[in-house]
């Protein structure tokens, strides 16, 4: 039975292009107080363009219920639980959205002298204290802008720290479990991409990474726990291989939020790695971003981190950039601000007993998930798992029904799908992550709609597989969006 | 804790199904010496009103009450207040990106709408959902368009954002793609086209100009589109001021636009998060990086729209994806949006025209380095003092004067970058030209 939801009335609207009418205005500027100055005689009027062509045409009134409808259209954490695996989908606390706004904070130019940036600085500097203090790492950069970019940064820090010891070496490894974005990152730093299998338990399997680690090899990049939701259990032991042959291992720490608190990357053996704060640290992830991608490092790594640094000279911050070993910069200015601010008011909320407290709840929603659904879906990986699990599709596939078609069902109880067909090395993986922010009751009504969906399959599998039924939008044709792109608007011939 | 929305009790039923005794348990599987046998070193938490005077203490060290002419890359502009009305929406902020289509037509329809806009802002054909930012938007234009042309070397002008160029350099580095400028004209500030032309040759994919560029001045696109494309190589024309296209005829032979949309009511900040963009023409489309968004049909026959030509993308295609990228700025790309929508087609052209306006009267008081034709800022020469006491002497007055120029560009050590926008009040205008040294009668004569 469907008990969390019902339909309501939705609104209708057309594009922004085709609710237009020629001379219809959203705004008003002030006054000029100055000298107008003749456009074509300033810039050439060769420069100079006319009106945008289609460019909206809408009041205030039609602007705001434009966005607003549009906006009733979409699943969101605030309607309920969003049990995406990998992606950490928690609730994002208001008070990170006020105090990002702050003015003087959110209107401070990256250029303004240092003296009248001290506090942008001094949040800074925390944040990194912080990070460094949860990860076990000696220094953190916040450069970068999101998880790959991290990721990007992370393997140059590699590369230049192998080739200051004479040589850069020729390969990543990654292993199969791997998000897209390992193997693409690696591509981008110049490294070949070895792939390595899983063990049968899903784990790294340790008695061949030792044959594979030689002279060639760079670094591992590894996330643990990993994507089926398990703690690497040798960890250390494969940190001690590679660190025998020089190579290094590197963590993407995609997964972290099963561990803080617990157990720090720094203190099991990792060199570098990368956190999303958008996952772990409860900044919004907006529709697709914006996100922050912070590396953290062992110290052997500082002189590499992109300039400029932080540092404190006498009783001010200053802006280091005379490092001559940087990797260089890998964005302008020094990293998504906006972003470090929310997730310190977050980490600020919690504090260090609380964060713990946290990943705890994290991992207990997940354990208790996979109790009651064991008997309902095959679970190919026996392990304990932490903050996620990942069944595959095994039994419903018998039926012909995949994990596309159990996600498109779940969107009729009023849930968001868990995270579909990935990690690649389950067979139709149903990857589902309910992160701490869900109470039990949320959790019990995904259980009920998990289970009663397996019993669907079995009673009319055809009527599952042509889900969703109680969306505005019923299933969507990706496969014509794909064959014919159609990627703006353009008005009628 | 507020955010933890379980009682200890229901916290003990939770345990018991799954066979512990406390929470710790679930945790016994981690080897003993990988776990942290301490509360991490941190202070226990606060309520909200401590996190709100917590920042309100940071932002009071920052500058407060003070006219800035600050520009360089990030733009002071007004923003207008259904921007935070919409993205403060619950549905917006909090939605992950839109790959459960019928579930997220609210976000796909609004990229649909922002690929459109900026494929009429820049004269292209086809936008993608929005890259981090500008400075990283340029590196990746200039790897697409080394895999259409197969030709590995950049040609970078010392006129573009000297962050981004730095940006380039880091990517270039290590994918065999190797990074080389071409200069500037000492007179107009705009690009050296002798210089290109001598640089340029058959191993070029790419020739990488900004306009207006990092001096503010309107650059010579078409020359340079003439001389990379007669040589086989692909133009990627960079903003890094949006507003600008109010107003500005599009770079039409640009084969690539890679930007920076900050100035579309995205707060400076203290640099990001802002969003970038690539656009280009359709031919390109397989070889760009990032989201898509694509238009289709549901199982009804209702217009739809979904994520679409992921075999791009790193999670299909993994080490030879396109790019590495996989966040977008979506919310950031939304705010754009809204401002896009509230300014429209009148309001973007009377914007850059205001924009337009301050920056010439406060050039008026100055003294322009360049003779090129600029937008909203410009180099102004100092004379008698330095620019760093320059503006120490603007802080006095509680204002931030321009960027000094030394850093980034040694022979231009006696300069300053300015930006007037919008924002900028005569008054204060008026005393920065007091400040640097231009006689008031002067102002007097433009008033008049």
């Amino acid at each position: 039975m469907i008990d969390k939801v019902r339909s309501h009335l939705s609104q209708n609207e057309a594009l922004l292009f085709e609710r237009s009418s020629p001379g219809k205005i959203g705004y008003q500027l002030p006054e000029l107080d100055v000298p107008a100055v003749d456009a074509a005689e300033a810039l050439g009027a060769e420069n100079v363009r006319a009106e945008i062509e289609g460019f909206p045409e809408v009041s205030e009134v039609e602007a705001i219920r434009h966005f607003t409808r549009l906006s009733t259209w979409n699943y969101a954490i605030d309607h309920g639980m969003y049990p995406l695996g990998s992606c950490t989908m928690k609730y994002n606390p208001r008070i990170n959205e006020l105090v990002a706004r702050t003015e003087a904070l959110a209107w401070a130019h990256p250029y303004a002298p240092e003296s009248l940036a001290q506090g942008s600085m001094e949040v800074m500097a925390r944040v990194e204290a912080v990070l460094a203090e949860i990860t076990g790492m000696d220094a953190v950069t916040l450069q970068p802008a999101a998880g790959a970019h991290g990721e990007l940064t992370g393997i140059l820090l590699i590369r230049a720290l192998l080739e200051k010891k004479g040589n850069p070496r020729k390969k990543i490894l990654i292993p199969d479990s791997a998000h897209g974005t390992n193997p693409a990152t690696a591509a981008i730093a110049g490294y070949a991409v070895q792939n390595i299998k899983s063990s049968a338990t899903g784990l790294l399997d340790v008695g061949a990474l030792e044959r594979i680690v030689d002279q060639d090899v760079a670094a591992l990049m590894v996330t643990n726990p990993n994507t089926l939701g398990v703690f690497e259990e040798n960890i250390m032991r494969v940190a001690e291989i590679l660190h025998k042959k020089g190579a290094m291992l590197y963590m993407d720490g995609a997964n972290m939020n099963a561990l803080v608190g617990m157990a720090r990357p720094g203190d099991f053996g990792v060199d570098v790695l990368h956190l999303n704060l958008h996952k772990t640290f409860s900044t919004p992830h907006g529709g697709g971003g914006p996100g922050a991608g912070p590396v953290a490092v062992k110290k052997a790594f500082e002189p590499f981190l992109p300039a400029p640094r932080l540092k404190r000279a006498a009783r001010k911050l200053v802006w280091d950039y005379k490092r001559k070993h940087s990797i260089g910069r890998v964005k302008a200015f020094y990293g998504n601000f906006g972003v470090l601010v929310r997730a310190l008011a977050y980490i600020l909320a919690h504090g260090g007993p609380g964060l713990r407290n946290a990943t705890m709840d994290a991992v207990l929603n997940a354990v208790y998930i996979r109790k009651r659904l064991e008997p309902y879906f095959d679970l190919p990986y026996s392990s304990p798992n932490m903050h996620e699990v990942v069944f595959s599709d095994d039994r419903q596939a018998k039926l012909g029904v995949r994990t596309g078609d159990l996600a498109k069902r779940l969107i009729d109880y009023g849930f968001h799908p868990y995270t579909v067909s990935f990690p690649l090395i389950v067979h139709g993986a149903l990857m589902i992550e309910p992160t701490e922010t869900e109470s039990k009751v949320e959790i019990d009504q995904f259980i009920q709609a998990m289970i009663s969906i397996a019993k669907e399959v079995e009673s009319d599998p055809q009527m599952v597989k042509g889900a969703p039924y109680n969306t505005r939008t019923s299933k969507v044709d990706e496969v014509a969006a794909a064959r014919k792109p159609v990627l703006r608007w353009k008005p009628p011939l | 804790m507020r955010y933890l929305p379980k009682s200890d009790s229901e916290r003990r039923q939770m345990l018991e199904v799954c066979g512990a005794s406390s929470p710790e348990e679930l945790f016994a599987h981690l080897p003993e010496a990988a776990r942290l046998h301490r509360p991490l070193d941190l202070a226990p938490g606060i309520s909200e009103y401590e996190i709100v005077e917590y920042f309100r203490a940071r932002a009071a060290e920052n500058a407060n009450g003070y006219a800035c002419f600050l520009g360089a890359g990030v733009y002071n502009h007004y923003r207008p207040v259904l921007v935070d009305a919409v993205v403060s929406r619950g549905e917006f902020l909090t939605a992950y990106t839109p790959y459960q289509a019928e579930i997220s037509q609210g976000t796909l329809t609004q990229i649909f709408e922002f690929q459109t806009m900026i494929c009429q802002l820049t004269g292209m054909e086809v936008a993608n959902a929005s890259m981090y930012d500008g400075s990283t938007a340029v590196p990746e234009a200039a790897m697409m368009a080394v895999r259409a042309t197969g030709k590995g070397r950049v040609l970078v002008a010392k006129s573009v954002h000297p962050e981004y160029r730095e940006v380039l350099r880091t990517y270039a580095k290590h994918q065999g793609m190797p990074v080389d400028e071409f200069g500037y004209l000492a007179d107009a500030g705009t690009i050296d086209l002798e210089d290109l032309e001598q640089k340029m040759d058959g191993l070029t994919g790419a020739v990488i100009v900004q306009s207006p560029n990092f001096f503010g001045i309107v650059d010579q696109v078409k020359a340079a589109a003439q001389i990379a494309h007669k040589n086989g190589a692909l133009l990627v024309v960079v903003f890094t001021e949006a507003v600008s296209l109010g107003l500005l005829e599009p770079a039409a032979e640009a084969d690539i636009v890679a930007g920076e949309l900050q100035s579309f009511a995205i707060s400076p900040s203290y640099g990001g998060p802002y969003a970038g963009i690539i656009a280009t023409k359709e031919k390109f489309i397989r070889q760009m990086p990032g989201r898509l968004v694509g238009q289709t049909t549901d199982s009804r026959g209702n217009r739809a729209f979904c994520l679409t030509l992921a075999t791009r993308e790193q999670h299909i295609r993994r080490e030879k994806a396109t790019s590495n990228i996989c966040t977008n700025q979506a919310l950031i790309a939304l705010m754009a949006t809204v401002y896009m929508t509230v300014y429209g087609r009148r309001g973007l052209r009377e914007l850059a025209q205001q924009n337009l306006a301050k920056a010439h009267y406060l050039a008026g008081r100055l003294t322009p380095r360049f003779s090129g034709k600029f937008f909203n800022e410009f180099v102004a020469r100092v004379e008698g003092k330095s620019p760093e006491d320059l503006n120490k002497a603007l802080l006095k007055r509680k204002i931030i004067g321009g960027l000094p120029l030394g850093r980034f560009y040694p022979e231009l050590a006696d300069s300053v970058l300015l930006c007037a926008t919008e924002m900028s009040r005569r008054a204060d205008m008026d005393a920065v030209g007091q400040v640097m040294g231009v006689p008031a009668i002067a102002a007097a004569e433009v008033l008049a």
